[in-house]
């Protein structure tokens, strides 16, 4: 029994679910579920498709290269049977686990350095242009301190209410 | 060894047939389209063609004739002389003479008549020359006919023979009808010859082959043979003789012990001394058949006194070729057919005998000298007389041993299966011989899946340092991290600004929202005037709200716009101004009302006023009443003429097309044009 990858999007195959396909040439392509399968279908390049590992990792979102990647690798010769190192392998692997995942945490972190200031920027830039909006130019000039104005009543005229009582 | 297989001889047609077939070939395969006015050499050519193509068919079809059957005198005597019994060498000869003289006679035919041909003048010349030629040709055929039909028959009695190989081993069965030779056939080897009561029931010769030590026989079953002077012999007992006479084989003679063949031992005598003369070099042996009825001692003294002298004869014939004196037994024995008793004895002792006296020819002959040259077996000369038997080490003899004993002892799984409860119930325990570094680890078991990772991915022998190097390498990274954690933190937005950050975002939303819905239904809204604005979005009071939300005041602009609103000139609802308050009313910037239009309308309030003609709308784009009469007074004079002559004008209807194309012409897809 063993975990596959699914070729499309590269998350693992449990066993009982999916579709495997075969090709004349003997190439085994296995998929995660009818959704993997179906664009696999329509020939759509994994590569070119958002949500998949292989985009991410082309477009450098998630992190490629790495030394927790070397420890799983399929291996076909079978070793003869170590009580020992069967514990430090089954011990290693939580280990090996949490290491890669702080490093993908640190990946992403790296990636999404510097994204605080650009929002800043942007925002004061879109507040410098946007303030004619909210404030007209006139008030501004009076107040320039970017407080929103606050609502300012109408008189009511009073031929409008000599009207009502001619209407009469 | 020519296989003689007179089988493959193509079918001979009667005469009839044969110049139908040639015929009718020269008339498919040769052009048969010819006018007279074609150049004479095409005249000639043509039918000297026709006639050189028949007797091309004719020469061919004959000569396969010829070639087929077999010359008497090529092939094996036995069969020669086997052919003239049946046939008559002089009339098989002559027959097939005739065939060849026709061929040539054909072939001289053609000749003279394409000579001739050469200088055939006209079209019906060179036809009838033709026609000559081939009636002649066909006339020969003719001729010949009974030969024909005679080989014909030949060849179908030839191809009904048996197919006797005259040089290998066989076995040759005569005697006088009826003695049993046809039934030892039978017995011995698979032939199903037939079996009768009567005399002659065999007619022809029959091929048996039977096997001893790994070599095949044949056993060949003659018609009886009377005992006759040999010119009074017919055909069948002739084909008898002439394979005694010719094949080299052993004999069997067989005699009928108890008469019930209807001819004594005496006449079975006589007829053997007569025929001893063709059993010179060949093995006999003298069977007395049908023991069943009459054993061999019970015969009378003459029959046995015969029966001696045969068997004397017999011996000679041992004693002849050189071989030392067999016992008796070899050369007279007994059998019975029926209950089968002796039947493979006599068998065996005719094998036997034949391959003795083959082999000593072998010997004899030349031949053998060059195969005996290649043999040669070589023995090793003894020494001395000490015994050397076979040397076997004691190991090996007890390793042997022990081998044996433990084959019986050993328990094998599939005695464990059956003692635990045999195959359903019991199941071998895999891990039982595996070969680990230590025993109690056989029965371990090692997850396979851990976390959504193949365990088996990830072993490796030095796993443990691999680990270990990678969390110091992370212990570095993550140290290094902490140095660098700080981030450079920007201008941060006070809260006023992040409020008014927070409202333009607002506003940009909602604008985009009102276009998208704008957008979405543009196509089926309909573009309606300002002036009617039926959602009232071009209100007063609206545009006081977004003034004043802007920071502006609105009041003035407020003002500005009710003064010259529509609404505020009250069309209907037009009552004097001075009516009820005289001139207490406010001036407003803009126009005031004209004296003749206050007047007008200082009528009754009740009754609704149309406008007069020369009062100016606002928004119709004429200057004052003046302008605007002179406008109605143009456009009166430029329709009166026209409306005087009573013309067609602007407002009346006009076909623009009296007989538009698309009405008038054209195919319709369904339907008929027949209106139009």
């Amino acid at each position: 029994m063993r975990l596959e990858k699914c070729w499309f999007c590269s998350s693992t195959v449990y066993p009982g679910h999916g579709i495997q396909f075969v090709r004349n040439d003997a190439k085994i392509f296995r998929f995660c579920r009818s959704k993997c399968h179906k664009n696999f279908k329509m020939k759509r390049n994994p590569r070119k498709v958002k949500w998949t590992k292989a985009y991410r990792r082309v477009h450098g979102k998630d992190m490629t290269q790495d030394s927790t990647f070397e420890f799983e690798r399929k291996r076909n010769r079978p070793e003869r049977y170590d009580r020992n190192l069967a514990e430090n392998v089954l011990k290693a692997i939580p280990k090996i686990d949490k290491i890669r995942v702080t490093r993908e945490e640190r990946h992403h972190k790296n990636r999404m350095k510097g994204k605080k200031e650009k929002l800043q920027k942007e925002a004061a830039k879109e507040l410098e242009q946007g303030i004619s909006l909210v404030k007209a130019p006139s008030a501004l000039q009076k107040d320039p301190f970017l407080t929103l104005p606050q609502k300012i009543k109408v008189s009511v005229s009073q031929r409008q209410s000599e009207d009502n009582a001619m209407e009469e | 060894m020519v296989q003689y297989n007179f089988k493959k001889i193509t079918v001979v047609p009667n005469g009839k047939d044969f110049v139908d077939i040639i015929l009718s070939r020269t008339q498919r395969q040769t052009p048969t389209v010819v006018h007279k006015g074609y150049a004479i050499s095409r005249l000639r050519q043509f039918y000297m063609r026709k006639v050189k193509y028949t007797q091309q068919n004719f020469h061919d079809k004959l000569s396969t004739i010829i070639d087929e059957f077999p010359r008497l005198d090529d092939i094996h005597p036995f069969y020669g002389d086997l052919l003239h019994v049946l046939y008559n060498k002089d009339h098989y000869k002559l027959a097939l003479g005739q065939i060849n003289t026709a061929r040539n006679l054909i072939g001289k035919i053609a000749k003279d008549y394409v000579k001739l041909l050469k200088y055939g003048d006209s079209l019906y010349r060179c036809k009838c020359l033709k026609v000559a030629a081939l009636g002649r040709m066909c006339t020969v055929l003719k001729r010949v006919g009974p030969s024909l039909a005679y080989l014909e028959q030949v060849r179908q009695h030839m191809a009904r023979l048996p197919s006797i190989d005259p040089n290998t081993r066989t076995i040759l069965i005569c005697g006088y009808p009826n003695v049993g030779k046809s039934s030892f056939i039978n017995k011995i080897t698979r032939a199903d010859v037939d079996v009768q009561p009567y005399a002659f029931t065999t007619k022809s010769l029959f091929v048996g082959h039977t096997d001893y030590k790994y070599l095949r026989y044949q056993v060949i079953d003659t018609p009886g043979i009377l005992d006759r002077p040999f010119e009074d012999r017919n055909i069948i007992e002739m084909c008898s003789i002439t394979a005694l006479a010719h094949l080299r084989a052993a004999i069997l003679f067989f005699l009928d012990i108890s008469g019930s063949c209807g001819y004594s031992i005496a006449q079975q005598a006589a007829l053997f001394h007569s025929i001893k003369s063709l059993f010179m070099n060949k093995p006999l042996i003298i069977v007395c058949n049908k023991t069943d009825l009459q054993p061999l001692e019970g015969i009378s003294e003459e029959d046995r006194k015969l029966v001696m002298e045969m068997k004397s004869e017999a011996l000679k014939t041992v004693i002849g070729q050189g071989g030392e004196a067999t016992s008796d037994d070899s050369v007279l024995l007994t059998m019975s057919t029926l209950t089968e008793e002796g039947v493979i004895s006599v068998k065996n002792a005719a094998c036997e005998r034949l391959l003795d006296q083959r082999v000593e020819v072998k010997m004899k002959s030349k031949k053998i000298n060059d195969c005996l040259n290649r043999f040669h077996v070589a023995i090793p000369k003894p020494r001395d007389q000490k015994e050397r038997p076979p040397c076997i080490p004691q190991a090996v003899l007890e390793a042997k041993a022990k081998e044996a004993a433990e084959k019986e002892k050993r328990k094998t799984e599939k005695d464990l299966e059956n003692e635990n409860g045999g195959a359903g119930v019991y199941s071998m325990n895999l891990r039982k011989h595996y070969i680990l570094a230590n025993d109690e680890w056989k029965e371990d078991i090692l997850p396979e899946i851990l976390d959504g990772h193949n365990v088996y991915d990830f072993i490796d022998p030095d796993i443990l340092r691999r680990v270990e190097e990678l969390e110091r390498e992370e212990g570095i990274r993550q140290a290094e991290e902490e140095n660098d954690e700080f981030e450079i933190d920007g201008a941060e937005l006070t809260p006023e600004q992040q409020a008014a950050l927070a409202e333009i975002r607002k506003k940009k939303s909602l604008l985009i929202q009102q276009h998208r819905i704008k957008k979405s239904n543009a196509e089926s809204r309909p573009t309606v005037p300002r002036k009617f604005d039926k959602d009232k979005q071009y209100t007063s009071e609206r545009m006081g709200r977004q003034l004043s939300k802007l920071g502006l005041d609105p009041s003035l602009a407020i003002q500005r716009m009710r003064s010259r609103s529509v609404s505020r000139r009250g069309r209907k609802r037009d009552r004097s101004p001075e009516g009820a308050d005289g001139g207490d009313r406010m001036d407003v910037d803009g126009d005031t009302p004209g004296k003749k239009q206050r007047l007008s309308r200082s009528r009754s309030r009740s009754r609704s006023v149309s406008r007069p003609p020369h009062e100016v709308v606002p928004g119709e784009g004429l200057k004052d009443s003046a302008q605007k009469i002179k406008a109605i007074k143009l456009a009166k004079k430029s329709v009166k003429k026209r409306n005087k002559e009573a013309r067609r004008g602007e407002a009346d209807r006009v076909i623009p097309t009296l007989k538009p194309k698309h009405l008038y012409s054209g195919k319709r897809s369904t339907g008929k044009t027949d209106r139009r």
